[in-house]
């Protein structure tokens, strides 16, 4: 067992020697990794220590399990906790079925230049940064100047409404806003899978006088079943996390909002830069790190299970 | 397999409608809130059909164009040198790890592979280019932290180079006596024109939108690219008032200034788009669908 081993590795070596060119070219980028992937890895310690700046990070004194003592201690844990996984889970459900009815619809359009269109206008959304994305919001959010609050409430004779002051209705913005900039991508994809579908199973239904509603029910959604699962896992193996720019920007870091727009990235963001307050942040960042971890393993398992050739590893 | 029914279609044709109306009617308030004259704001707000059009806004920032011109200069810079740099960087980890013939091939494979499932996450990462390197307040800082290379895209290229390229062709050229720097500067790479330029784009538009690392490595303004001088002109509407030279600063249109700012960061996008929509299209699909 040691004798093969050894031989392997001295194989390698040898083959190492031989291309050493190639070795050559992946230094760089291996360099870049270990440094920006690698070497943080190492720095999770921080979440067990407290930190002083005057002793230097590794001098700094071991505290155990207190910074997530304190964590979880406050309200914040259970409130960022809550909000990261329900609104990622209302995400993935609404996304997922807006995008394959829209999918379905487009694949039924019978005008190539008009589905083109729609396809090309629908992704726009997904091109932009978040940043522009709240200047968008404002547009129609603004308190004095948006569009709901000088055109379309009056309208219907309703009274204006401080948007960035009231916490009821971000649940439901916040959701518009990703549904608006991430189906559109997620429509292309399943569109992509629908149109692999081959014909010959249409045809046959069309024989047996399947209307299209049938066809679309028996044939594509089946079809594209497996794809949907796996874009739904994947998405689930990354429900820890969240779209930092989506719950910074689009509410404008107003700090009444917080209780509906917190997550854990925006807590880690904020107790690092804003309180200074790095055993808190980093021990969120952990808590995020690890389940996240195993939440993506767990998925893949999942996947490996209903398709081997879909899951990541 | 469309089905030609004239209502049919015209109902599957009025519900897409409405969702790219959806879509894109955002871009639109936002561009004529821009050419809105600043009075008219105030008193109606911002409108799809400005009632008083004016282009006072953009005239101002042409004629204080100093501190906007920097900050494009720098996303260019920085959206130029990082998509480089980082294209360059990928290719040439991405094609080693492509052969079968690479030493410890599976091992450096998984090495880029872990990457994308754990991270140290931010404090760490922080605090080793703040405090290790430096970076606070340097172009670098936008250019080298989280975004420089993805190893999402470095296994996306590997598996093009290992399913796309011939091997009998790396081969005879190899018994000719070939450098593997010269196959693969010569033969692998121009082969492989859409798959660089798929992730080239991805990174192109990765630069051009962040504003993260500027958000917490950049304190000094002079270093702001375009994302984040509009971070800061969003979150703290004094900014762009205090940025701007102009002494008389009570008739500035400040409220259509903030939005043509904006419209001024995200045209060139969409004026691009046309012209790379294959590729990006191409990217989003292969990703998802292949992994």
């Amino acid at each position: 067992m040691k004798a093969s081993k050894m031989s392997v590795l001295r194989l390698e070596m040898r083959k190492a020697k031989k291309y050493r060119m190639l070795v050559l070219m992946t230094l760089p980028g291996l360099l870049y990794f270990l440094v920006n992937n690698y070497l943080p890895m190492f720095g999770i310690v921080i979440a067990f220590k407290d930190v002083n700046f005057a002793t230097g990070i590794w001098g700094s004194e071991w505290v155990g399990f207190k910074n997530f003592e304190y964590l979880f201690k406050t309200k914040d844990a259970y409130i960022i906790t809550r909000n990261t996984l329900l609104y990622n889970l209302s995400f993935i459900v609404l996304n997922t079925a807006i995008a394959i009815s829209l999918a379905i619809l487009l694949n039924e359009i019978r005008k190539r230049i008009l589905s083109r269109t729609y396809q090309t206008l629908i992704l726009l959304p997904h091109l932009i940064s978040m940043v522009i994305v709240g200047y968008l919001v404002l547009g129609f959010l603004d308190v004095e100047k948006g569009f709901m609050n000088k055109t379309l409430l009056p309208f219907f004779g309703l009274e204006p409404i401080s948007w960035y002051s009231e916490t009821k209705y971000w649940p439901w913005i916040l959701t518009i806003v990703h549904a608006w900039k991430g189906v559109g991508q997620l429509c292309i994809i399943y569109l992509a899978s629908i149109i692999g579908i081959d014909q010959e199973y249409y045809e046959a239904a069309k024989i047996d006088g399947a209307n299209r509603w049938q066809q679309i029910q028996m044939i594509t959604i089946p079809l594209i079943a497996p794809v949907i699962t796996i874009m739904t896992l994947l998405a689930i193996g990354r429900i820890f996390y969240s779209d930092f720019g989506l719950f910074f920007q689009v509410p404008l870091n107003t700090g009444v909002l917080m209780p509906v727009t917190n997550t854990i990235d925006t807590y880690v963001y904020r107790a690092l830069v804003n309180m200074g307050d790095i055993g808190m942040s980093s021990a969120a960042g952990l808590y995020q790190a690890l389940v996240g971890f195993v939440l993506v393993l767990a998925s893949n398992a999942v996947v490996r299970k209903f398709n081997k050739d879909n899951a990541l590893f | 397999m469309p089905s030609s029914g004239k209502v049919y279609q015209w109902t599957i044709n009025i519900v897409m409608l409405a969702f790219t109306f959806f879509c894109i009617m955002p871009f639109w308030l936002l561009l004529s809130a821009s050419l809105t004259d600043d009075m008219e704001i105030i008193r109606h707000g911002y409108a799809f059909f400005p009632k008083a059009v004016s282009f006072a806004a953009y005239e101002y920032l042409w004629t204080n164009s100093a501190n906007i011109l920097r900050a494009y200069g720098i996303t260019i810079l920085v959206t130029v040198v990082g998509t480089a740099v980082g294209l360059t960087l990928t290719a040439l980890l991405a094609y080693p790890l492509s052969r079968t013939e690479m030493p410890f091939r599976n091992i450096l494979s998984f090495y880029v592979f872990f990457t994308m499932l754990f991270n140290g996450g931010l404090v760490p990462t922080y605090l080793l280019y703040t405090n290790y390197f430096n970076f606070k307040n340097t172009m670098l800082a936008l250019i080298i932290p989280s975004l420089l290379m993805n190893g999402f895209f470095v296994i996306l290229m590997r598996t093009f180079f290992a399913t796309s390229i011939p091997k009998p062709i790396i081969e005879s050229a190899y018994i000719d006596g070939a450098k593997e720097w010269k196959i693969f500067a010569k033969i692998v790479l121009p082969l492989s024109t859409p798959v660089l330029a798929t992730v080239g784009l991805f990174y192109t538009i990765m630069y051009w939108n962040d504003w993260f690392n500027g958000l917490i490595y950049i304190t000094d303004s002079r270093y702001f690219s375009l994302q984040n001088m509009l971070n800061r002109i969003l979150l703290d509407a004094q900014f762009l008032q205090s940025s701007t030279e102009v002494v008389a600063t009570s008739d500035l249109p400040l409220t259509s200034m903030r939005m043509a700012i904006a419209a001024i960061g995200v045209v060139p996008l969409l004026v691009a788009y046309p012209f790379f929509q294959k590729y990006f299209v191409k990217g989003l699909t292969v990703g998802a669908v292949k992994g």
